[in-house]
């Protein structure tokens, strides 16, 4: 057996100027995996995408695609036919319609026109965009653009799906089609590589999910495995109230493996919730709490030190 | 299939058939400027001016004489629109470069189909300008005089390219698209006044050896040799001229691209 990696970095570096924006970074994500970046604003996230979608060179280490050198830009043509790519800022053709720009974009996979027709049809029912066919991409709304972006980048059938943010500014209808179109690729075996700020749609669709903060991988694994690793089981969540005051909770934070205060709550990670949940009703009858199994949410906190909200 | 410098025709032509599907939605619209401004040029320069032009120049008739090198103009105006303003806003503004090169299509590819269609528009714009000298000639005006202006469009092509991958290159070497504003007063509208449109390049002092120089004024000396017949070695050499600075420049625009869209 040759190889089974879809995509396989070693020390991936990529600086702009003097700013490093990807600190050699290692990853190997196999054929018919979901993987999943996920990370602050301004990580290192699209940058990655971008090295291996073939828009941005690749500054330093290496970088394979299906077992071909993709550090250099030779096997560019042959790869990218091999790739659906949503990009994470909206560069469709505003001075066309739906359709219009299904089919000028199925061309450039060298389909035969009726395939072209029935693609083209095919991703124009996918996205929900049956009554706007004939509309120009300038009238859509923001969350019909974004659809119209993921069918476009899986006109050529791909092999590899990149998708930078690809439910971001999505309605919760919109965002679970897209999630059944994805495990339907899966099915198919294709390879999916995404980043996503949401992280219940990392949790549901990744098999692995890589943490990066300012140009590395802080830490990588399956959602249930980070979880694990990095925090407890439990989560007591403590609202403080408008006026709250963190401090007056000090003496419960012996309890705790780790605690996060935030602006308005406080989070305590514990193995056993019983007695801690007892505690605080007894002892601050006043305050809300409540107890919940940690989530990645939870890792993406106490790894990158900051919440996404916060 | 492929052409010399790895380009992919297929997706060249991708790119070539979403201008057209643009032009679609307006060409209705915009058909008509292509017909009236060589019009309004030949009737108030050639007819009007004329008149007091009366010898003629180069022993030709004034409207005789600026015919065929306000059709050369009219093909570098086609192509410089279009790789000028829109390529930028094509490029920097919509991002639609950075779609292409996500499919298999490369930089090279996507340069190449927005030269055939800035070509394309030189064919329109000549087409039109064409249409009016055929049209004056009929009427009386002895502009085409020989059955060699069957090769007019083949000079439109040749003046098409020419000025399309000298925009390119501008494009692709600017950060602001204020820059134009250089680019159309220093050097289009020179261009269209001292390439021998509308007097001999040696009216003034070295005239002829500085418009050796510059490209309208090869595209102007061709459009005269086929429209009257005169077939002269000038006209060869000014062939060879364009031929070997569009190789040129087709060498170096895909690699300045390549720096700008990475
Ligand atoms: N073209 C560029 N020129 C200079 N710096 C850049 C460029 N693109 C990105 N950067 C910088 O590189 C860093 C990483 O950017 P990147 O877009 O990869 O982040 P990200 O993880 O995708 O963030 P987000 O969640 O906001 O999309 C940022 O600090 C950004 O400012
Ligand atoms: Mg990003």
């Amino acid at each position: 057996m040759a190889t089974t990696s879809a995509v396989r970095a070693q020390g991936l570096f990529r600086a702009y100027d003097d700013f490093v924006a990807v600190n050699g970074i290692d990853f190997d994500i196999q054929v018919g995996e979901c993987f999943g970046f996920l990370g602050p604003n301004g990580a290192g996230k699209t940058t990655t995408m971008r090295m291996i979608y073939r828009t941005s060179p690749v500054g330093g280490g290496t970088l394979e695609i299906f077992g071909r050198d993709a550090s250099g830009q030779g096997a560019d043509r042959d790869l990218k036919a091999m790739m659906g790519v949503v990009p994470q800022l909206d560069n469709l053709d505003q001075e066309m319609t739906v359709t219009e720009n299904l089919t000028v974009f199925a061309r450039f996979y060298g389909m035969s026109k009726k395939d072209r027709q029935t693609r083209v049809e095919e991703m124009i029912e996918f996205a929900d965009l049956v009554d706007k066919r004939d509309s120009l991409v300038e009238t859509l709304s923001g969350g019909m653009k974004r659809r119209l972006m993921i069918a476009r980048g899986l006109l050529g059938d791909p092999k590899l799906v990149i998708l930078d943010e690809p439910t971001t500014g999505l309605d919760p209808r919109a965002r679970q089609r897209i999630w059944e179109k994805l495990s339907e690729l899966r099915k198919r075996n294709a390879t999916l590589i995404l980043t996503t700020h949401y992280m219940e749609e990392a949790e549901r669709l990744c098999d692995r999910i890589a943490i990066m903060d300012a140009g590395e991988i802080v830490a990588l694994g399956s959602p249930r495995d980070l979880i694990q690793a990095h925090v407890s089981k439990h989560v007591v969540d403590i609202r403080l109230g408008f006026d709250g005051d963190a401090k007056a909770l000090k003496p419960l934070y012996g309890d705790a493996k780790r605690v996060e205060e935030l602006q308005d709550r406080v989070l305590l990670y514990v193995d056993d919730a019983e007695s801690l949940i007892a505690r605080v009703a007894h002892e601050f009858p006043e305050l809300d709490a409540l107890v919940r199994q940690a989530t990645l949410d939870d890792v993406f906190l106490k790894i990158t030190g900051r919440g996404l909200d916060g | 299939m492929r052409l010399p410098g790895d380009i992919d025709l297929g997706a060249a032509t991708s790119v070539w058939w979403r201008n057209v599907t643009v032009y679609k939605h307006t060409w209705v619209k915009n058909i008509l400027p292509n017909f009236f401004e060589p019009l309004l040029y030949l009737i108030g320069m050639g007819i009007g001016l004329g008149y007091y032009v009366g010898a003629g120049i180069e022993s030709s008739d004034y409207l005789a004489y600026i015919g065929p090198g306000l059709m050369a103009a009219a093909a570098m105006n086609g192509a410089v629109f279009e790789v000028t303003y829109n390529m930028f806003v094509k490029m920097y503004f919509a991002r639609l470069y950075d779609a292409y090169v996500c499919t298999p299509a490369q930089i090279q590819d996507v340069a190449f189909g927005e030269l055939m269609w800035a070509v394309t528009r030189s064919l329109i714009y000549g087409f039109g300008c064409f249409v009016v000298l055929v049209g004056l000639t009929f009427y009386g005006y002895p502009i085409i005089t020989s059955w060699t202006a069957v090769f007019l469009p083949v000079v439109v092509i040749m003046i098409g390219c020419l000025f399309g991958l000298i925009g390119q290159l501008f494009t692709a070497s600017i950060k602001t698209i204020d820059l134009y504003s250089y680019f159309y007063t220093l050097f289009v509208t020179p261009l269209f006044l001292f390439s021998g449109i509308f007097f001999p390049t040696s009216r003034f002092p070295y005239g002829d050896e500085i418009a050796w120089f510059t490209p309208l004024y090869h595209g102007v000396r061709i459009a005269r040799a086929f429209a009257s017949g005169n077939i002269t070695t000038e006209m060869w050499v000014s062939c060879a001229w364009i031929v070997v600075v569009c190789a040129v420049l087709f060498a170096l625009v895909p690699r300045r691209l390549k720096k700008r869209t990475f």
